[in-house]
């Protein structure tokens, strides 16, 4: 029985045969144990959706973990060559749905480089306060998820009060509280509603009022100390060897931010801060998400004060077409760094759109970070190394 | 032994009261308690928890309960082709029996009680851990790795925590120098802190109600000590595969064992029926008219028992209250600092906790 199971542990892979059987045996001395093999998800409530996470347990230890994507794969890259430029927007919009506006932002970029336009100052603007928001908005979905996988269920409940405010924010100015679609080649759909900018300021006090609230509810808890610190410790090299970036990057130390290397919109006028971490583990993973809120707001402050009156958009050809060419544009998404390589042969179409989706990084570290952590901290390292699935499988 | 309220002349027809009375309180208190835990966490959360289903007019969600064990009735009832189906099947029975069973010795008001049992915590508190067997049982025949793995969780959380629950309630037994549960309600009536001052044992035991209400936590699988059915890590552990009213007897049982232990917690550290230390609600209610110049008043027996019940009933979701407190605020702690605090933490306080008491007990 031992050699079949010893073969077994040389050749099983994910989801392929032999799978789900008992692998692996270890000789304790007295007691002869076998590690059990289990399938994590794609069905469960711990992954954000549907990763599967296949792991081989030595009692509540992971001896190895595999992630397996594409449950949700939809075919983006190929669909967007079947698809103009501003409907492009709509679909990319959704691979990632929680960092909506920065992702049309990518691609209207791509687009407007391609094409030599100028973008007026009150689209960039918009762009930039747009752009804050929804990076709270994902920021804010994490803080709650985190919490909830630890066990603690009222941080979901706070942040999806701050959450619901914000997306009334986003929605009054872009129509949608999810796929906001309110970017166009040349700036954005339309001008600001009346009144947007005074919500804006009075939003502000409201998440800074919660991120305080969270602290409190959080940073004060010895078992969520207990939970997170040193757990799961991301070393700066392996994050970038892996290409993290993003909040779970800047946890390490790295203070790594499209946003400052390679300033877009008006990044470059702005004062933005870049919050960095000690240890790179659960609990600095967390932290960068409050500190990135917190830097966010200090941005959308200072926006608010350099946002000029002017033209939102500019007036387009009946069909938008790009260049010949290609052009390899990055933005600072919320989840990292988010790139579109655009190549196009002068059609109304792209010929190929290549995303380079921060989750889908983020998540090929996992078997480095989960190899001997016990399976309750796997949920701990889960939860902070943010991910979206859509965005993995694209 | 002092026969109880419920002690007929006949005794088939005072086992029928008992047992009547029991299954009413048995099939309702957990039902008080769940609809606690709805809206007290919801109003903790910002949210309103339940609002429609009501009982007549009485609307806010006071109808849930009953709702949802109407729904669990009608849900069918799976059983996994590859599980152990008579294990599978008796197991929530297992885990709901018990409870069932030490309510028969709590003293919830004067007279009010089952049985009197000489060794009352003895038996509360050996009866109440055999429903982790029906947690095994159901782990076991589930034949689901995650349901296994939160089964044996909770076998290593019940050898863990049992040891300081009973240190705990040892160190009470000590003082009381009595096993029967109506007994230390009795001692700590009389009990004095340095021969002045009423109190009940809460303030002498600050130490061993902490050991207890924590290991009782412990023992129920209550956040922060969840990991068991830790539903983000092992989905629902072993109640995985259960649906429908198997399913809804884990959750009575859960909710029944809230009450139970709060129960027990009541009698050993907090006075059990007594309105103040020492003072019984019908001499409350003489003292302060009294003052006025009234009475003093001659309660019946039946009424001060029910007035006793209404303040044990209030200490007990008191506890209660708590424990769903803990669940809003408390991530989940890992296993292995689970068995960390246990071992080297609240077992040597535990033992340490006698010692003093003994000291004190001999010498004070």
């Amino acid at each position: 029985m031992t050699d079949t199971l010893s073969e077994r542990d040389t050749g099983v892979l994910p989801g392929g045969p032999g799978e789900g059987v008992i692998v692996n045996v270890r000789d304790g001395g007295d007691i002869v144990t076998q590690d059990m093999n289990l399938n994590i998800g794609p069905q469960h409530p711990a992954t954000h959706g549907v990763l599967r996470v296949v792991i081989d347990l030595d009692g509540e230890k992971i001896s190895r973990a595999t992630p397996v994507i594409g449950y949700m794969h939809r075919g983006f890259e190929k669909l967007a060559e079947a698809r103009d430029y501003r409907q492009i927007i709509a679909l990319v919009n959704r691979h990632d749905w929680l960092s909506a506006f920065n992702n049309e932002l990518g691609v209207c970029m791509s687009v407007e480089t391609m094409m030599e336009m100028e973008v007026p100052d009150r689209a960039q603007w918009i762009r930039v306060i747009m752009c804050e928001w929804n990076r709270i908005l994902n920021h804010l979905m994490f803080v709650g998820s985190f919490g909830l996988e630890l066990g603690a269920i009222t941080p979901l409940f706070f942040a999806f009060r701050e959450r619901e405010d914000v997306q009334h924010l986003m929605e009054s100015a872009t129509g949608g509280r999810l796929h906001f679609a309110y970017n166009r080649v040349g700036g954005v759909k339309e001008d600001l509603p009346a009144g947007f900018l005074q919500a804006s300021t009075k939003m502000i006090k409201v998440i800074r009022q919660g991120t305080t609230q969270y602290r409190d509810l959080l940073f004060g808890n010895e078992i969520f100390m207990a939970r997170t610190k040193g757990v799961g410790v991301l070393p700066p090299d392996v994050a970038m060897e892996f290409g993290v970036t993003g909040p779970t990057l800047q946890a390490t130390g790295v203070a790594e931010d499209s946003r400052v290397s390679q300033p877009y919109a008006k990044y470059g006028e702005l004062d933005v801060p870049v919050p960095v971490g000690t240890n790179g583990d659960s609990y600095d993973r967390f932290v960068m998400l409050l500190e990135r809120i917190d830097a966010s707001t200090y941005i959308i402050d200072q926006a608010l004060e350099g946002i000029t009156a002017g033209a939102c958009n500019v007036k387009l050809p009946k069909i938008v077409k790009a260049p010949e060419g290609e052009i390899y544009t990055r933005t600072e998404a919320p989840l990292g760094q988010l790139g579109y390589y655009l190549v196009s042969d002068g059609k109304k179409n792209p010929w190929r759109l290549k995303m380079r989706t921060p989750s889908f990084y983020n998540v090929s570290m996992m078997s480095y970070l989960l190899q001997d952590a016990l399976l309750s901290d796997m949920i701990a390292i889960l939860g902070s190394v943010f991910f979206v699935v859509g965005d993995v499988d694209r | 032994m002092e026969p109880g309220l419920l002690d007929l002349a006949s005794v088939g027809w005072s086992i029928a009261l008992k047992l009547g009375l029991l299954v009413g309180f048995f099939l309702t208190a957990p039902l008080v308690a769940g609809y606690m835990e709805h809206k007290v966490l919801a109003h903790q959360q910002d949210r309103l928890g339940p609002m429609e289903a009501g009982i007549g007019p009485i609307k806010h969600g006071v109808g849930q309960l009953v709702a949802d064990g109407a729904k669990f009735i009608q849900k069918e009832d799976i059983v996994p082709a590859a599980a152990d189906k008579w294990v599978f099947s008796l197991a929530p029975g297992v885990a709901l029996v018990p409870g069932l069973v030490v309510m028969l010795v709590l003293p919830l008001g004067p007279g009010l009680f089952g049985e009197n049992l000489n060794a009352g915590v003895f038996f509360a508190l050996a009866v109440s851990s055999v429903s982790v067997l029906g947690v095994l049982m159901a782990a076991w025949s589930s034949a689901n790795k995650f349901s296994l793995m939160g089964g044996i969780r909770a076998a290593a959380q019940l050898i863990a925590y049992e040891l300081p629950l009973v240190l705990g309630a040892a160190a009470v037994v000590l003082q009381a120098g009595t096993l029967s549960l109506v007994g230390i309600i009795d001692a700590q009536a009389t009990f004095r802190v340095f021969d002045i001052v009423p109190m009940w044992f809460v303030l002498p035991h600050a130490v061993g109600f902490l050991l207890f209400f924590v290991a009782a936590l412990a023992e129920l699988n209550r956040p922060p000590f969840d990991m068991p059915i830790a539903d983000s890590e092992i989905i629902f552990g072993h109640m995985t595969e259960y649906t429908g009213i198997k399913y809804a007897f884990f959750m009575l049982a859960e909710y029944a064992g809230m009450v139970v232990l709060s129960a027990i917690a009541t009698v050993l550290f907090l006075g059990g029926w007594y309105a103040l230390p020492g003072v019984t609600v019908p001499e409350l209610i003489n003292g302060v008219v009294g003052v006025f110049g009234f009475g003093p008043y001659g309660f019946h027996p039946v009424v001060t028992g029910l007035l006793g019940f209404g303040v044990t009933m209030g200490k007990v979701l008191a506890l209660v209250f708590v424990m769903i407190w803990f669940r809003a605020t408390f991530p989940r702690l890992r296993e292995d600092q689970l068995q960390r605090m246990s071992w080297l933490i609240l077992i040597p306080l535990g033992l340490l906790n006698i010692v003093v008491i003994a000291i004190a007990k001999v010498f004070g």
